[in-house]
């Protein structure tokens, strides 16, 4: 049993202007000590899933499908079995740890906050031993723990945050933007430390950054949104130097490679703007601003097709491929062969 | 020879944009319930206050000519009772509202001067990088903190008794103890202002002080100091309604609060009812229709404030 | 290099710098102690000026000062000169002003024309009866405001947020002495549940349990005016206070641990809405004063504010002048007890 599974999950804001689609009908699943990595551009519904997991979304937000934690669908769960389930089931490391602390208690306190709520019986001392040996987790010095949260730093209070999140030893990790707000030195130390408690303490994690080069480094496997909807999901390494999908190959290739002289010689970016969510193109989401878009583009509805070994993609030319290439061994685009870049 | 033809000037174009915003914010305006509401009532008052002596013939006001009994309950010819005097209330209430109304925007008018020059002053030479612009932003804050602390009746009480009875005076005294709270607004609203680029721009071309305060602070926190005018307002006639009340207001011009004022003397609880609810119910009536329409002025005007 | 790139640059700086000064730092004893020193300088320049102030009020400003001292009284030669001399008139300014400084800071502040006694001790009794009705208010009002102002911002939108919030807003629309009369009339005069004004019956329990009741009796009306004017003030503040900190993201975290929702509000929201709350009142403490005094006017109430109200009429100046000195000593200090409180209380104040 996967230890969480998203199925046909879709949520809808209620509007002003009329219902507006945030997530349409997402499959993920991840399991125990495996990371995914969720990729995508703002707005395209990704930190909308990291919120609707544990119900956190606004009232005025519809949530449809199944979110399962172990087996149990959260959006069926009474209200106290899902407090149960918040923070010592799955816990959140939210993006901005500027403001997702409360400015007016010490950090010590925050920290044990989950802890003595999870296990009413701890006493004051082992909540005080444990908060302690988290700090120590992250690679803060014990004598911070009766900071404020304006005293720390950038960096530091991300390290909260992860040590908060660690508290009630959860089986799951959602890590929405976690090293957004963050330079790239503190970036890399933070990547790392996230990694390596994965590792030692058998967690799973789902991933959430516009930066696809860090969840390459950082996670199993590798899932890319647009619009709403999942375009490609696979191996991260392969998902990212080898995309099936062209907004998969867009977003990998915004981020260069140095020495890479494909990098240096192929045009970046792509035209336009993603869609507004109120406004999605019909067919394929994405055929207004693709290359390679052909007429069926614009009618036919995408689904995830095969697109290699454990690898999927929401492409028409992914379904040709495997559907006409049967015995070929599968090769790598026609157009990366020759030596012109994709988009070229 | 050319012919400026279809050349359209950087004034009309200005002008469009202005009424093109006037119309946008007009309509997140309606848009607000209570703000309406607020809006009609205090149509009516003012129309009420200019429309008296078409209303209620103003030889009512006069207790020599009073006719009516006193001290006595509603009937046709005088709606709302009589005083101790035998004038009509009603006619009292409604030569009441001009002083009211007057006092109140008079006394609103010299408070909105006296603080959005102290503000944006402050807020202009705040922003400046030698040694007297923040100094003088400083002083000027000291100065509006100390009266901000000053308790608003002790020292209204003080200034009106030794400055003596009468209408300039009230006016006066409530116009110079309610700036502090519009020029500490007004200042943080020009400090927001001073850091926007066209600022930078003009003084680069050589702009004076004068010029640039008039000319690109000023209009850029008009929006906020109308809104805290019409918040003002509500409380001057609050203010003034209190100093009448305790004798300190002119008796021979009577607004509401000189009513209540002689309704007080005159014993509470022995006459008319009327004559002590009426007048308290206008100015309720009033003050809430101020505050209503300063709020939604307010949060009509936020997207634009927002996007500072 | 491009902006983002200076920004960057900039920020790493910036990190370490607060790295650095975090380890170094943690709230020193002695730097709050320093803190709440230069607030209490501060407040007591402030009170100077008020002094200042108020001398210029009256000494300076009226053509004929000793003439504004003595109008309305009847004395003879002799005390006029011995009046003269009190208050130094004729002498040079600064001379007077040393005088006036040195008899204020002494207690001595003046001779009331209307009671021919010290002013000092016209105020020293009227002080306990405002005391008592305006602590007793404050305590009530301060208590159920922010009761409802933190029910009605949580629950925004809901009945009782709009009902309470139409009811606060009309009455701090209404004219608290008019709301005092309205009282009288219904609850003194209509139906005489209650005494029409004063403190004491005549004649009336003058020890023990029967003292106090009394004493209660007489208290309550003007008591609830008080309560109901300033409870409006404290929930509208204390309610918009909460609505400001409910999109916060901290409260978000606070929801994803597992707390229920009133304990998010009780734990994490109320304390952060309660520090601007206790600024926004500071400013408009001034308040308190105005309805202390209309109400005691209304009801007879023998405190400082109706001792103000007879000065006024009289004119009793010297009783004015002290009155205004006391008052606005009383909110300078509140002033600062709030100030202080705020620096004990919020972390981040403590850091500046």
């Amino acid at each position: 049993m996967a230890l969480l599974e998203l199925r046909d999950l879709t949520v809808t804001y209620r509007t002003e202007g009329g219902p507006v689609p945030a997530v349409r009908g997402v499959n993920l699943t991840v399991d125990t000590g495996q990371t995914l990595g969720l990729a995508g551009e703002s707005g395209c519904g990704k930190s909308t899933i990291a919120a609707s997991i544990l119900r956190l979304l606004p009232t005025s937000a519809k949530v449809t499908g199944e979110i399962l934690i172990d087996g149990d669908d959260v959006l069926k769960m009474s209200w106290g079995k899902l407090r149960a389930v918040r923070w010592a089931g799955a816990s959140i490391i939210f993006q901005g740890a500027m403001h997702s602390l409360n400015p007016v208690q010490k950090i010590s306190k925050q920290i044990a906050e989950p802890i003595l709520l999870h296990s009413p019986d701890t006493t004051p001392t082992q909540a005080s031993k444990r908060v302690a040996e988290l700090l120590g987790q992250v690679g803060l010095p014990v004598s911070r723990a009766d900071s404020y949260p304006h005293e720390l730093s950038g960096g530091q209070k991300q390290r909260v945050m992860i040590a908060m999140a660690l508290a009630c030893r959860p089986n799951l990790i959602i890590a929405d933007e976690p090293t957004t707000a963050l330079d790239v030195m503190i970036q890399a130390q933070v990547l790392d430390l996230i990694s390596a408690l994965v590792r030692d303490h058998g967690i799973g994690l789902i991933m959430i950054s516009h930066d696809l080069s860090v969840l390459a480094d950082t996670c199993d496997r590798l899932a890319v949104m647009y619009a709403g909807k999942i375009v490609e999901e696979g191996p991260a390494h392969q998902v990212f130097t080898d995309a099936r999908h062209p907004y998969a190959e867009a977003l990998a290739w915004a981020f260069p490679v140095i020495g890479d002289p494909r990098t240096r010689l192929s045009p970046r970016g792509l035209p336009g703007d993603p869609p507004d969510p109120a406004d999605v193109p019909s067919g394929c989401s994405f055929h207004n601003r693709c290359a390679v878009a052909e007429d069926q583009c614009s009618t036919r509805d995408m689904e995830l097709w095969p697109a290699g070994e454990r690898r999927l993609a929401a492409c028409v030319r992914v379904l040709e491929a495997a559907e006409g290439e049967s015995g070929r061994p599968f090769v790598a685009n026609e157009e990366k062969a020759t030596g012109e870049g994709v988009l070229g | 020879m050319t012919t400026a033809t279809s050349v359209i000037g950087g004034r009309q174009i200005a002008w469009d944009r202005r009424r093109r915003a006037l119309a946008a914010f007009w309509r997140r305006y309606r848009k607000d319930r209570s703000g309406m509401i607020g809006l009609v009532i205090l149509v009516v008052m003012i129309l009420v206050a200019l429309a008296a002596p078409l209303l209620a013939s103003s030889r009512g006001l006069n207790p020599g000519l009073a006719t009516y009994p006193a001290n006595a309950g509603p009937a046709l010819r005088y709606p709302l009772g009589t005083d101790s005097d035998g004038r009509s209330v009603l006619t009292e209430l409604i030569w009441g509202s001009r002083i009211s109304l007057l006092i109140g925007f008079a006394a609103t008018f010299l408070s909105m001067v006296i603080g959005a020059i102290i503000g944006i002053v402050a807020g202009h030479f705040g922003t400046l990088r030698n040694w007297f612009g923040p100094q003088t932003d400083n002083v000027l804050m000291r100065i509006t903190d100390w009266f901000l602390v000053i308790p608003f009746l002790p020292l209204a009480i003080v200034l009106a008794r030794t400055l003596g009875p009468s209408l300039h005076v009230i006016i006066f005294v409530i116009g110079i103890t309610s700036w502090p709270g519009t020029a500490r607004i007004i200042r943080a609203q020009a400090l927001a202002v001073e850091t926007r680029p066209y600022l930078e721009r003009s003084r680069a071309l050589g702009a004076g002080h004068w010029h640039q305060m008039s000319k690109h602070v000023l209009p850029n926190v008009m929006p906020l100091l109308l809104a805290n005018t019409i918040l003002t307002v509500a409380g001057t006639i609050l203010s003034e309604t209190t100093l009448s009340f305790l004798g300190l207001g002119d008796p021979t011009r009577a607004s509401w609060g000189e009513m209540l004022n002689a309704a007080f003397n005159s014993g509470v609880g022995t006459g008319n009812a009327l004559w002590l609810v009426a007048p308290g119910v206008a100015i309720i009536l009033v003050v809430m229709a101020f505050t209503l329409v300063g709020h939604t002025l307010e949060a009509a005007l936020n997207p634009k404030l927002r996007e500072r | 290099m491009s902006s983002a790139m200076l920004d960057g640059a900039l920020a790493a700086a910036q990190e370490l710098r607060e790295e650095e000064a975090g380890a170094a730092n943690g709230g020193t004893g002695l730097g709050l102690v320093r803190l709440l020193s230069v607030k209490v300088v501060s407040a007591l320049i402030t009170l100077f000026f008020v002094i200042v102030f108020n001398f210029f009020l009256f000494r300076v400003l009226p053509a004929d000062p000793a003439r504004n001292l003595v109008r309305g009284s009847t004395l003879t030669a002799s005390q006029m000169a011995v009046i003269n001399r009190t208050f130094g008139v004729g002498l040079p300014l600064p001379r007077q002003f040393w005088n006036y400084l040195a008899q204020t800071f002494q207690g001595h502040l003046g001779i009331s024309f209307q009671f021919h006694i010290p002013v000092a001790s016209v105020i020293g009794a009227a002080l306990w009866p405002t005391i008592l009705l305006v602590g007793s208010s404050t305590v009530l009002s301060t208590i159920i405001g922010v009761w409802i102002g933190i029910r009605a911002g949580w629950d925004r939108g809901s009945t009782f947020d709009r009902t309470s919030t139409a009811i606060c807003n009309t009455l701090y629309a209404m004219p608290d002495f008019w709301l005092g009369m309205v009282l009288l009339i219904v609850f003194a005069s209509k139906w005489a549940i209650f005494p029409a004004g004063g403190m004491h019956s005549f004649g009336g329990g003058s020890t023990g349990f029967a003292s106090v009741s009394d004493l209660l009796w007489h208290l309550t009306l003007p008591a609830v005016v008080l309560t109901l004017v300033y409870l409006a003030e404290y929930s509208l503040v204390m309610r918009s206070s909460l609505i400001d900190e409910l999109g916060s993201d901290y409260l978000l975290t606070a929801r994803a641990k597992g707390l229920r929702d009133a304990m998010v509000r009780r734990r994490h929201a109320v304390p952060n809405a309660l520090l601007p709350s206790i600024t926004l009142i500071m400013l408009n403490l001034g308040f308190v004063i105005s309805g202390a005094i209309t109400t005691e006017t209304v009801f007879s109430w023998p405190g400082l504010g109706l001792a103000s109200y007879n000065a006024l009429n009289y004119p009793d100046y010297p009783v004015l002048e002290g009155a205004f000195l006391l008052f606005s000593a009383a909110v300078i200090a509140a002033n600062l007890v709030a100030d202080l409180l705020l620096t004990v209380f919020d972390p981040r104040v403590r850091q500046a």
